[in-house]
């Protein structure tokens, strides 16, 4: 990659990893911090297409205790694993699955009032969605193996690894 | 770092490639760790500023218990019921103990098919059986007669073409009903000019009861069911469900600790802007002379006498009729709440629920005072009872008025406040404290910025505990629409069907039920101050010493 990257380029995209991990993880460790936080508010709040299967999911409160308990570390596992360059084509595989589910529970879709309004004007792009496609970009350009402990990884993991977790 | 050096040399003498770490890679490889340190201050402040510095239970304290419901006890013995009225409010109580009407049951069914997401038929095939069974119906219009047999013998809670069980014995009269051995309990859901004589009659003949509001249509009568009812020692449940809500029973804590300081203003509300909320109900198919026992509709001679004699008395006789009460007349069967010769008015319909959940929170007991105005400013179909009220109660022992105000052509709506010195609290399933600006008891948590006054900063949810700090924003948005539903120890209840089942367990464990007889006198004679106050245009007070109500100065 070294080749193919100009150093300015390669700074700007550790930029974006580092970004996206640093509000993942400062989400995550909130809500963690949080004792009464629940993601069950949010989901009773989904609308579009799946909307009804997240609204189920709040109704059960085993279910919504899960779905709490997932959504919180896996901000912050994501969150760290991007920070630090730590795993992280994974972290944006799973970044990405995170992000297209909220996308899915809350799409910008005309005609959607969400109780909890965005705090701009959105039709179909969203700030998740533009979050997603960035760690699109993370993932095509894994500079965790030039900047981040992937460069250690890199070395002493097989080969195989570099194709979807480094 | 040590531990991934470890790694780092027994990895490379696995694979044996010694290829060492330089300075450089190294800093490469931990570039950004610091930045964990940056956020961790971050995150640290945010813990102490936002969730710690909440604490207010130095200053709030209420307990973190969820509502208290009289349990059923195992092997409880079964309840035969009978059923006095199966109206719009009968048909809704028998679904409440688990009787729907199979046509019911097929618009719910229908309705799922075409969303999957309306859950009303499983959350009423879910319903807890309450162990009754329906022994005895009455109701003096065939088809609803019918109807009420079919609904009793629904049992399995099945529609059209399902199985049932052996319909229940219909009545023609409810005295021939309350005569039956075979029946415990009796529900008065009839209309209200016939709630005390037949709530009376059911108490003489030891049935248990639960009778419909408001307790009474006259003044007289209201003695008399309570005489009645003490005398023969049966459990007495009046309907106000809301005796069950949660919410409620939070407040109710809240002023017990003396959290809204001083309450001087509660302001209440029943607004609605429908033709059916405004008791124009449909005519109903079936229906006529041929069907329907006018002499019985007429009501009992000596509640009607009780009601000539005291209009008379007062010169209030454009009150009364206009149509001759001998009178067949369809829309005086179906829409008996828009004439007094039959109806408790707004006053007696709909002030009576919010009076008893003041009563419930407050414990206010019958005012010292009422004064009503109002008139009929919308519906001008020819009916007498106003569309539109407002009447204040005065408790000047405890240095507190209560305005209820109520119009039939808007639906907007104002909420139970409960205004105190320190904070003023908002009433519906939910519940929300904003504290006062210049409040005594949160003064120096306002000061330090800990608890706003521009917002509520307490919210009670039912079935979440939290009590003990200030509410987020957050859970205050969601709060205030009403997303985060109400549970009962996780299952979804309708407040009705709580309060039969209280009142079925107290007769099974020999308990007073929430709204019994002395809550019933309280309201029905409450009620009655406020409609004689709008009738005579005065004041009424309430002599506590002789138990009358006594007439003011007329205005």
């Amino acid at each position: 990659m070294e080749n193919r990257l100009s150093k300015i380029q390669l700074s700007w995209l550790v930029f974006l990893r580092i970004f996206i991990g640093w509000h993942f993880l400062y989400e995550g460790i909130v809500k963690v911090l949080n004792p009464s936080w629940t993601a069950k508010a949010y989901l009773l709040d989904s609308h579009g297409w799946f909307g009804n299967i997240f609204i189920r999911m709040a109704g059960s409160e085993g279910v919504n205790s899960f779905v709490s308990f997932l959504n919180e570390w896996a901000l912050v596992i994501i969150g760290l694993g991007l920070l630090l360059g730590c795993l992280a084509r994974l972290s944006s595989i799973g970044g990405i699955i995170l992000l297209a589910l909220y996308t899915l529970s809350h799409p910008a879709l005309l005609g959607i009032e969400y109780q909890m309004p965005f705090e701009g004007s959105y039709f179909l792009i969203d700030k998740n969605l533009i979050e997603l496609v960035a760690l699109g970009v993370t993932f095509v350009f894994p500079t965790s193996r030039e900047i981040g402990l992937d460069r250690y990884f890199v070395r002493v993991l097989p080969e195989s690894f570099k194709k979807f977790i480094i | 770092m040590e531990k991934n050096k470890g790694k780092d040399s027994s990895e490379e003498s696995r694979k044996g490639n010694p290829g060492k770490m330089g300075r450089r890679e190294v800093i490469k490889t931990l570039a950004t760790v610091p930045l964990l340190g940056a956020l961790a201050y971050g995150a640290i402040r945010t813990r102490k500023n936002k969730y710690l510095g909440r604490d207010i239970s130095d200053v709030f304290s209420l307990s973190s218990s969820d509502a208290l419901y009289l349990q059923p006890k195992a092997n409880g013995k079964q309840i035969r019921l009978g059923l006095i009225g199966f109206g719009i409010r009968g048909k809704q109580l028998m679904r409440a103990i688990g009787f729907a009407e199979p046509s019911y049951i097929d618009s719910l069914t229908e309705a799922k098919k075409k969303n999957p997401d309306d859950t009303r038929y499983d959350l009423f095939r879910e319903q807890d059986d309450l162990n009754v069974v329906i022994n005895g119906v009455c109701d003096i219009f065939d088809v609803y007669s019918e109807a009420a047999m079919l609904t009793g013998s629904n049992i399995y809670r099945e529609g059209s073409g399902g199985k049932f069980g052996p319909p229940p014995r219909r009545y023609g009269t409810y005295q021939e009903l309350i005569a039956a051995d075979d029946i415990d309990a009796v529900i008065i859901a009839a209309p209200d000019h016939w709630h005390g004589t037949i709530a009376m009659a059911a108490a003489r003949a030891g049935k248990h009861v639960y009778c419909e509001k408001p307790m009474t249509w006259t003044v007289p009568e209201t003695y008399m069911v309570r005489a009645a009812v003490k005398e023969a020692g049966i459990v007495f449940q009046l309907g106000h469900q809301g005796r069950q809500t949660a919410s409620y029973q939070k407040a109710a804590e809240i002023i017990k600790n003396d959290l809204l300081g001083q309450v001087s203003l509660i302001e209440v509300c029943t607004n609605r802007n429908t033709p059916n909320g405004a008791w124009v109900y449909p005519i109903i198919e079936g229906s006529g002379p041929g069907t329907i026992d006018w002499k019985q509709f007429e009501g009992d001679p000596a509640r009607i006498k009780e009601y000539e004699d005291y209009m008379r008395s007062c010169g209030l006789e454009r009150f009364m009729g206009p149509q001759e009460r001998s009178r067949f007349s369809l829309e005086r069967f179906f829409r008996w709440r828009c004439w007094w010769d039959y109806s408790t008015g707004l006053s007696g319909d709909l002030l009576t629920h919010e009076y008893d959940a003041v009563n419930q929170i407050m414990h206010v007991g019958i005012p010292h005072s009422a004064a009503s105005s109002g008139g009929i400013y919308y519906f001008r179909d020819g009916r007498t009872v106003p569309d539109l009220l407002q009447t204040t109660f005065e408790w000047p022992d405890r240095g507190l008025s209560m305005l209820y105000s109520a119009t039939l052509a808007s639906s907007r709506d104002r909420g139970k406040v409960f205004m105190g010195h320190d904070a003023s609290m908002e009433v519906s399933d939910i519940l929300m404290i904003t504290a006062d600006r210049n409040s005594d008891r949160y003064a120096g948590k306002i000061s330090k910025g800990i608890i706003p006054t521009d917002q509520p900063f307490f919210t009670y949810v039912p079935g979440q505990s939290k009590v003990d700090a200030v509410t987020s924003a957050t859970e205050l948005y969601f709060a205030q629409r009403g997303l985060l539903y109400t549970y009962v120890n996780g299952k979804r209840y309708d407040t009705t069907h709580l309060h039969l089942r209280e009142w079925l367990e107290c007769i099974r464990q020999g308990e007073t039920p929430s709204c019994n007889i002395d809550m019933a006198f309280q309201e029905a004679i409450t009620a009655h101050m406020g409609t004689r106050a709008y009738l005579e245009g005065r004041t009424m007070y309430w002599d506590k010493e002789k138990e009358e109500i006594v007439r003011g100065e007329k205005a």
